[in-house]
Order: structure tokens, then sequence, then C-alpha cells
């Protein structure tokens, strides 16, 4: 194995790895700092935040020096390469860096988005010094708000580092955002006209290291100080990009890209990014409702659930090839697994539908020519499967049925009186999953059941309403569509009575205890070969289901050290 | 002095010297056609022979750049010539683009011989128009007697030669700069490696050469390499990596001085033989102050500087960053070197593409002092600040991916170290200087 040698600590480097002396020091936890440089795009080298020394170890264990300062992003490394990231140049390079970047900065901290998680407060801190000796004033830049309905950028904070510009151009490849005007006027901008409205528009908020690109989704709403963050699974599409759920006082205010080099990669989409207004949505049902003639009347849980464990088992003493279930693509291996094995357990006649997969057009995906037509090669997909977990959802039913029912199954049934009682999981937090004309059809059930988070044709005439939980008020399992187990973990309470989706299920399916989603994944593993992948901690980044035993890659997590 | 015979502006002034027809009655395009008789290699061997270096402001060797391409390439490889001629105080290129065109076509037909080079892009500085206008006029000619096009004079060699106009901006003339303009893109310079020899132009291997150069080339090939290495300075003996300085080299002199202009002589002449031999003594009666050796970003000699060799290798010698293009400014003992400071750095503030920070930051920051200072606010720390500026400015610290921000930085160096006293007595004093600043100049 290769050694590298970081500010005199030996490590040791893949033998085929192709490091930067940025990655090289991070394996040896030795921070160089960086702006320009980011592991998905082109090598600009020109912020010159990461310069170091660099040399080579001879056999003989004498060390030869470069006799000058390189950029840590633009160097390679190989076997015996010296880095030197703490030597009186390098540190004073990193001084006189931060002190030409705050030149012109307007040090708006106070009132600035990205105070807390921003690179120039953090490096400043570290490498910087305390104080600015420019007497003269500073440049002042236009705000622009024009440059993106989601974007919008505080120009004077912008470091130039060019990651936006050639994110549209290397990752969208939708090229919107340029470089105008030269040496310290030069600023990001639009061409006139053409803001940049690509659907994967908000990563450059992201990947902006300091406060110049900014959300306006998110805009002033929080500091960032107060938010806790949940890892998680984006379920606005059967990509499944990890993502972190941030928080302040169970509301959501944002999702974040999480790395993920077996899901997404870096990024996530902007359908997904601010899908996720539906949380905090005032018209969340938030009480268990029970109709027993007449209008729907709130309850309590303690009441509701005997009451459906009744209902359904009723409908299964009369007719149980006439019980139906609708399982939605929405919810997680856990709960599918809790509904499908509860209700089958009563009867093996019961029958299980898959709820309905929202398909939106063709996949879509990036880079994109100037003419709109993808490339190779591919950076990102967004799916044309709306749903995250269509594939562990269908996996349960196969597992207790053989195959799965579609829901044009079920309205045929319902259409023809094949059908009784349905118990109906909701779950398109997006679109009506049913039409009112199908909700119509519901009035001939003798019992319907919905569990869901938004009313519905289904809801508003159901005998029983359970509100469930978003996925973030949820722990439990999505399979995306590569066949990747991820983990969702809950990030907040549900609003008011509603309950999450696996402890309404739990407790139906009259399991002791309290539910825990490690501990039935194991059990889920045990009993169902497809899924038996599940056995193993999900970790991080997940498993692919499809080869089981298979832990996440060691070098994969490795690669996942932090950058900004 | 006065045996020395011009090469490259030999021909300037005499009657309709633009044309081919002119041109080929002195002898115009034989050197082309010795080089279509020789293997492309062997072109090459005698440019490297001669010890020709670029005059585009580096002096690097041009027959050895040459030899940094891929062997064996399939091609395309390409032939950039700069002509963006920017640098303050030089005008070269221009006299000679004007006055014999045809003996830089000649230049470049041959490098391209050389390189195996079936395309060539001369970047021409957007503001020279007349410029264009005979250069074009000389290509249409070269394209009609089939010493452009398919098949020159009846050989395998084709050669198409495109004139580029270009970007209006200092930055285009920086050679990987000049690339990505052509390439209709931002002209900011790229990263090295990978070198415009092994990824260049549309990411083909790509020499780039100055068009004084290629002038050269023309010359040296006709009248062979002994004649060339019979002017200028030999190599320093005590110093093994010194190539020597050899050839003619076009001088511009400017500032005051009684006859500002481009003269021809072999490198090697000092500068106080340059202004008073040829520039007839500065202006007004008055005496030097400094001198920029080869361009405001080389730097300045100060007066009693002035036997410096201006080769390749003497203003390195007095401190100064090097040869660069030769232009030679002279100013007068009447004139601030706070306003001469500042002018510099004006420049190089407006001409910084902006990408490395030191060097966008580094340069306005620079301007800024110095415009303080000029306005009478200036303080003597001041002067300690503009030099650690300047001191963390460029690709010699290793903070910079071009040359520019050296060459903003090396005049603020050379100034405050040769002219401290006058800074500090500026400073002192509260000095302010009336003179207005052209702020609308490029
Ligand atoms: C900021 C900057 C500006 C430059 N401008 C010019 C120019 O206008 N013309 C030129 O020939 N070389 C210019 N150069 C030098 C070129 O980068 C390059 O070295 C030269 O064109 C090579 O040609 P030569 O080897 O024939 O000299 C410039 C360099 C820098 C760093
Ligand atoms: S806006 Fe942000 S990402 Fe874009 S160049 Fe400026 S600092 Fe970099
Ligand atoms: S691509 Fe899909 S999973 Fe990823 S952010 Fe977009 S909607 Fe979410
Ligand atoms: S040194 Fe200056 S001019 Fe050269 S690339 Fe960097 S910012 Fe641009
Ligand atoms: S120069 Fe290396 S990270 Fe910017």
């Amino acid at each position: 194995m290769p050694t590298v040698i970081v500010n005199g600590r030996e490590i040791e480097i893949g033998a085929d790895e192709r490091l930067n002396c940025i990655q090289a020091a991070q394996r040896a936890d030795v921070e160089i700092p960086h702006y320009c440089w980011h592991k998905d795009l082109s090598v600009v080298a020109s912020c010159r935040m990461c310069l170091v020394e660099v040399g080579e170890r001879k056999p003989d264990g004498t060390i030869a020096m470069v006799p000058k300062l390189v950029p840590g992003c633009q160097t390679p490394v190989k076997a015996e390469t010296v880095i030197v990231s703490n030597s009186p140049a390098v540190l004073a390079a990193q001084k006189a860096t931060l002190e030409y970047l705050l030149l012109n900065h307007p040090l708006d901290c106070p009132v600035c988005d990205q105070a807390g998680e921003c690179f120039l407060q953090d490096y400043s801190y570290k490498y910087g010094r305390g104080y600015s000796r420019l007497q003269e004033p500073k440049l002042l830049k236009p705000d622009k708000d024009h440059i993106g309905d989601q974007i919008t950028l505080f120009t004077d904070r912008c470091v130039m580092c060019t990651r936006c510009v050639r994110f549209t151009r290397e990752i969208s490849g939708t090229g919107e955002l340029q470089v105008i005007e030269r040496g310290s006027h030069a600023e990001i901008d639009i061409f006139p006209g053409e803001p940049c409205n690509n659907k994967l528009a908000g990563n450059v908020v992201d990947i902006c290291p300091v406060g110049a690109l900014c959300s306006k989704d998110f805009l002033y709403e929080q500091r960032v100080w107060w938010l806790e963050s949940t890892s998680s699974v984006c379920p606005n599409c059967s990509t499944g990009c990890s993502i972190r759920v941030d928080q302040n006082k169970d509301v959501v205010y944002r999702f974040k890209p999480r790395h993920n080099p077996l899901a997404q990669g870096e990024f996530m989409c902007d359908e997904g990014r601010f899908g996720y207004k539906y949380i905090n949505s005032p018209d969340r049902l938030t009480q268990p409702l029970v109709r027993l003639e007449g209008d729907q009347q709130p309850t309590d849980w303690e009441t509701i659930l005997p009451g459906v464990r009744a209902a359904i088992e009723g409908a299964i003493t009369a007719k149980p090839q006439a019980v139906a279930a609708v399982l939605s693509p929405w919810m997680t291996v856990e709960e599918a697994y809790l509904l499908a094995g509860y209700l089958k357990n009563l009867s093996k006649e019961i029958r299980l539908y898959l709820g309905p997969v929202r398909v939106v057009g063709d996949d879509d995906c990036y880079p994109k020519d100037v003419h709109g037509n993808a490339v190779a090669p591919t950076r990102f997909t967004i799916r044309a499967e709306k749903c995250p977990n269509r594939q562990g959802v269908e996996a349960i039913i196969r597992h207790f049925q053989g195959s799965t029912l579609s829901m044009d199954d079920f309205w045929k049934a319902v259409s023809a009186g094949q059908i009784d009682a349905a118990y109906l999981v909701g779950g398109d937090p997006h679109e009506p999953w049913l039409t009112d004309e199908q909700g119509a059809l519901l009035d001939t059930l003798k019992l319907t059941i919905v569990q869901d988070i938004l009313p519905s044709a289904a809801s508003r005439r159901a005998h029983y309403v359970l509100p469930g939980g978003s996925f973030a008020e949820r722990d439990g399992t999505f399979v995306n569509h590569a066949g990747l187990a991820q983990p969702i973990k809950r990030a907040i309470h549900s609003p008011e009575e509603a309950r999450p989706d696996n402890r309404i299920l739990w407790e139906l399916a009259g399991r002791r205890g309290l539910f825990n989603a490690g501990r039935l994944r194991n059990e889920i593993a045990e009993h169902i070969s497809a899924l038996q992948a599940l056995t193993h901690p999900l970790g991080e980044f997940g498993v692919m289901l499809d080869t089981p035993g298979k832990p996440t890659n060691a070098s994969v997590v490795a690669n996942a050290a932090t950058s900004p | 002095m006065a045996e020395f015979e011009p090469v490259l502006m030999a021909r300037i002034g005499k009657p309709d010297a633009t044309s081919l027809a002119s041109y080929q009655a002195d002898g115009g395009y034989d050197g082309l056609k010795k080089a279509l008789s020789m293997a492309p290699a062997e072109v090459t061997d005698i440019v490297k022979a001669s010890g020709l270096r670029g005059r585009g402001g580096a002096g690097f060797p041009c027959g050895l750049k040459w030899t940094f391409l891929p062997k064996d390439h399939p091609g395309p490889i390409y032939l950039c010539v700069n002509a963006d001629e920017s640098e303050p105080g030089t005008f070269n290129n221009r006299v000679i683009m004007e006055g014999d065109p045809h003996q830089i076509i000649e230049g470049i037909a041959i490098a391209c011989r050389a390189i195996k080079a079936q395309t060539a892009y001369i970047y021409l500085r957007y503001e020279f128009g007349k410029s264009y206008r005979v250069l074009q006029n000389a290509i249409d000619e070269c394209y009609a007697a089939n010493l452009l096009g398919k098949n020159i004079l009846g050989t395998d060699f084709c050669l198409d030669v495109y004139l580029h106009r270009g970007a209006g901006a200092y930055i285009c003339g920086e050679e990987t700069g000049l690339i990505e303009s052509l390439e209709g893109k931002r002209a900011w310079p790229r990263i090295k490696p990978p070198f415009p020899a092994i990824e260049g132009l549309f990411r083909k291997p790509t020499i780039v050469n100055n068009i004084e150069t290629l002038a050269c080339v023309t010359h040296i090939v006709r009248r062979g390499v002994d004649w060339f290495r019979s002017m200028g300075v030999p190599p320093d003996p005590n110093n093994p990596r010194d190539p020597g300085s050899f050839g003619p080299k076009l001088y511009c002199i400017s500032g005051h001085v009684n006859k500002p202009g481009c003269y021809e002589l072999p490198l090697g002449v000092t500068a106080r033989q340059l202004i008073e031999e040829q520039g007839g003594g500065v202006w007004k009666g008055r005496k030097v102050k400094a001198v920029v050796p080869g361009g405001i970003s080389m730097g300045f000699l100060s007066a009693d500087e002035l036997d410096t060799p201006l080769d390749f290798s003497g203003p390195g010698k007095a401190g100064c960053l090097g040869l660069g293009t030769a232009a030679v400014v002279v100013i007068d003992d009447h004139t601030s070197m706070v306003d001469v400071l500042f002018n510099c750095c004006r420049f190089m503030a407006h001409e910084s593409c902006g990408q490395c920070t030191p060097c966008r930051e580094g340069t306005d920051w620079m301007r800024k002092i110095l415009e303080r200072i000029r306005s009478g606010f200036g303080k003597s720390k001041d002067l300690d600040l503009l030099m650690e500026v300047a001191g963390s400015m460029g690709i010699i610290p290793g903070t910079t991916i071009c040359g520019l921000s050296d060459g903003a930085a090396w005049p603020v160096k050379n100034a405050i170290k040769k002219f401290r006293g006058e800074f500090e007595e500026y400073i002192a004093k509260g000095m302010k200087s009336e003179l207005p600043v052209l702020v609308d100049a490029h």
C-alpha cells in the first residue's frame, strides 16, 4: 500500500486510489481548508485556500520539497508524497487568502442565513486573522433576487469559487450561471431573462460555501443552530436521495442532500427538496374519526383501534374474500409487513393491493445539452416514479400473497361489487390518490378504513379515519428503484393526535411492547428471503437487497468525510 | 551598433512592403520552400539550434517548446499565434504586422510545418484595426498564391490560417487565457499541467508563440543558425541554465524621451544606449528617474541601473522580473513614483481576470492603498503592507494560476524597494497628486 506523509504522520492509501492532497489529508484527520474544490466538480484551483507544501520522500529517507506553495486540490498524491499543511509558509498563505476574501466581504453574519454553517466564518476563525487591514471602502455589489425562482444571490458575499457555475455546466448541464466583470468586480450572474430554474438549481445553495446563494424558501426562516438534523431519505421519487431533515420544534424547515454513493451521490432535486410543505400543512388529519351513523365524529385511539379491529374481524367473518387492503408505496417496509401480516393472519383470503404508484413522464436525466437532451454520462436522475418504496411494499405483498394486485384491479373489484370492506392506506401527499368518482364508489362498501395524513375523497366518507404520520415522523425502511434499502428516521413528533403509522399498525396488530424499526427489520429479514439483507445494520448508506450479506463498501464509507 | 542591419524591420517603410509581390521580390517564402524540402524535425532542430527564445514575455526557448508536443500524435495539432500585445508600452508586434506581414505568415507556415499543424489561429488584439486589415489581406494573397491552403506549393503540406480578433482584455494574451478565449469562453487562464503542448486548444496539443518569435523563425530558416547566433549575447558560462539571448530584438521606447518608437537592435543593448542612442535622450533636458525594462509588469530599473543589458537575463539581475516584452518606458525625474506605481496598479486591478483570490483582491487592494496615498492620507506602515500584499501574490510564491499576479506585484516590490525614500517623503509630507488619472483607459 502506498504511504503518504501528512504533517509528519504516515497514512496508507489504496494502491489504485487517485486522491488529491485534500483527500489524502482527510484520511489523516487533517483539514486542508478549501473553497473551490468539490469532489463532484472539475478542478479549477482558483480560490487558493488549499495551498500546502508538498514533497517526496526518497528511498534514502531524505525529503525533497517543491520550493513553492501548491494548491492541494490540484496536486495528486502518490506513494511517498509528503504534504505539509502546518508550516509557517502555509499558515501565512491561509491567513493572507482569508484576509483577501474578507476585504470586500460585507460581514453581515448577523443577518446572513449561512451563519453557523459558513466556511468563511469557520476558516476565518481557524486560519484567519482577527481584523482586516483594509482602510478603504468595500466594494458594494447589488443583490440579485432575480437569478432564480428558488435561489437568490447576495452578490457581495460571494468568494468567487465558481462552484455554482460549474454545477450548472457540469451536473445540470443547463449553464445558467456565469461570471461577469473582471478582477474584484467579478460577479456571479445569469444571462438576462434566463433565470436559473433548472430542477437541480437548489443544489447551488448547498455547494456555495458561503451565504452568497441562498434558498428563497429557507431565507430568514431559522438560524441554523436552532435546527436539529435527522438523516433520512427523500420520499418524493424512487431515486431515494439520502437527505437530512432539518427541524425545529417539530416544524420541518428544509431538506439537505446527504452524501450517499449508493443512492444519488451528493445532490438532490428541487422537487424533492421543496416537497416537504405538506408535513407542516394545516390540513393534516390530526384526529381519529369514526362514523357509525351520520357524520364522522372525533374519537380517541383507545376507542378507535378496538373498533377497527372488531369491524375488520366482523367483515372477515362475513366474507373474507370481500375484504381488501391497499398498501401504499409511501409506507415503509415495516409498516407494510405489519399490516399485511396482521390481515393475512386473520384470513388468507383477504386481498392485498399495491396503492397508486404515480409515474410522471420519463426519468429525467442530467446533465442536459443546450437542447435539453440528456447527455452521457448521467450525473443525476430524477425518477418518473414519484413514490419512495414501491419495491419494498411489493416485496411484502408478494411474500404474503404470491403476487401483487394493482390499484386498477382494486377499482374494478369495487365496481363489480366484489369488495365489502377496505383498509386503505393513503400516501401520496402531493396529488390526490383517488378521484371523486372513485371516492363515490366507496359509498357502496360496508366498511371503509382510511389511514392517511391528508384529507381525501376516501377519508371524507370513511367509517374510520386513522391519522398517520408523514415520513418525517416515522422510522423504517424505504427501498429505492435500484433495490437499495435505506433507513428513514423519525425527525419530528406527529401533530396533535396523529400517530406514526408504524405505531398504529403495531398496536392494531396487537403486538406487545413498543415498535422498534431495527428489531422488526431483523424479523422481516428472517421471514422474507427477498429482504434478508435487512438483517445487517443498514448503516449510513443502506444495503443493496440483491447482494445480501454484502455490507456497505468500506472504502465508500471512508470517502464520506465531510467537505463543504 | 552602426553595423547592425535590421532584420525584422528591414522592409518596413519600403514602397508596397506589405504586398506579396514585393515580399517575394525580396526573397520572401524562400524559407518556407526550404522548410518544405526538409523533414519537420529538421526544421525544429534548426530553430532549437538557433537559441531563439520566445519574444512574448517569458523568453522560453522556442525550439524546445516545440519538442514538448506528443510524439506521433494523430492530430490535430494547433498553432496559436499570440498577437494580443497588451503589455503597457509594447507595440513591436503591431509595427511588424502592419509593416511587413508576410514575414510573419511565412514564419507561421514554417512553424506549422515543424510542429505538424494544419491549422493556425492568429489571436489579434481587438483594437488593432490596421493590423487586422493588413494581415487579412496578406492571408488572402497567400491563399490565392497557394502559399496557404491545400497542398502548398505542390507538396503534401496543408495549412489554414484564421485571423481572430481578440476579446479586448490583457489576460487574453496569457497563453491559456488566449486558448479559452479562442474557444469562445471567458479568458480565464487554465491551471497547468496539462500544458498547452499536451492539451491546449480544443483539448488538443497546441503551441502558442508570439508574432515576433515567429517572424524570427522565418529569418532563421532562411539565413541559418550561425547568422542568428552572430547577434546577441552568448550564454553566461557561470550559469549552466542560461541559454543565452541570441538574435535581433524589437525594442519599444516610450515615455519621457525625445524620439519614442520601435527600434531593432541585437539583444543585449543597455538601457542607457537605447535611451541615448535611439531615443534621443530624456526629453526637456531632464534626467532619468526610472526605466521600465520590458513592460510594466517587469518592474523598474533605477537611474543607476541604466547600464543593465536588456537581454533575457540582464533585468533579472537588477531585481526586475525579466526582459518581458522589451518595452522600455522612460520616467523622468519630474515624475512622482507614487503616481507611476498607482497607474501600474490601476491597470493590473482592471485587468486581473478575477479567478485567483490573491490576484483578484490583491491587485485592487494595492490600487486602493495607492489611491489613498495619492490623496494625502498615506501612512508609513502602508509601504510595508504593500510589500506584504505584493509578496503574497503570484505564481512565484505559488498563490496564483497565471503570471499576471507576479506582474502586478513586481512593480510594487521594485518601486518600494528602489524608491522607498520618495514614498516615505510623499507620505510624511502628506503630499497629494493633482495629476488626473486615466480612469477609463484600458
Ligand atoms: C498576463 C499575461 C499577458 C500576456 N500577454 C501576452 C501578449 O499580449 N502577447 C504575447 O505574445 N505573450 C503574452 N504573454 C505571454 C504568453 O503567455 C506566452 O508566454 C507567449 O505568448 C508565448 O510565446 P513565445 O514563447 O513566442 O514568447 C502574456 C503572459 C501573461 C502572464
Ligand atoms: S455564489 Fe457561492 S458558489 Fe457561486 S461562486 Fe460565489 S461563493 Fe462560489
Ligand atoms: S431525485 Fe427523487 S429522491 Fe432525489 S431529491 Fe428528487 S424527488 Fe427526492
Ligand atoms: S493570476 Fe490573476 S489574471 Fe492570472 S488567472 Fe489568476 S486571477 Fe486571473
Ligand atoms: S484552490 Fe484548491 S480548493 Fe480552491
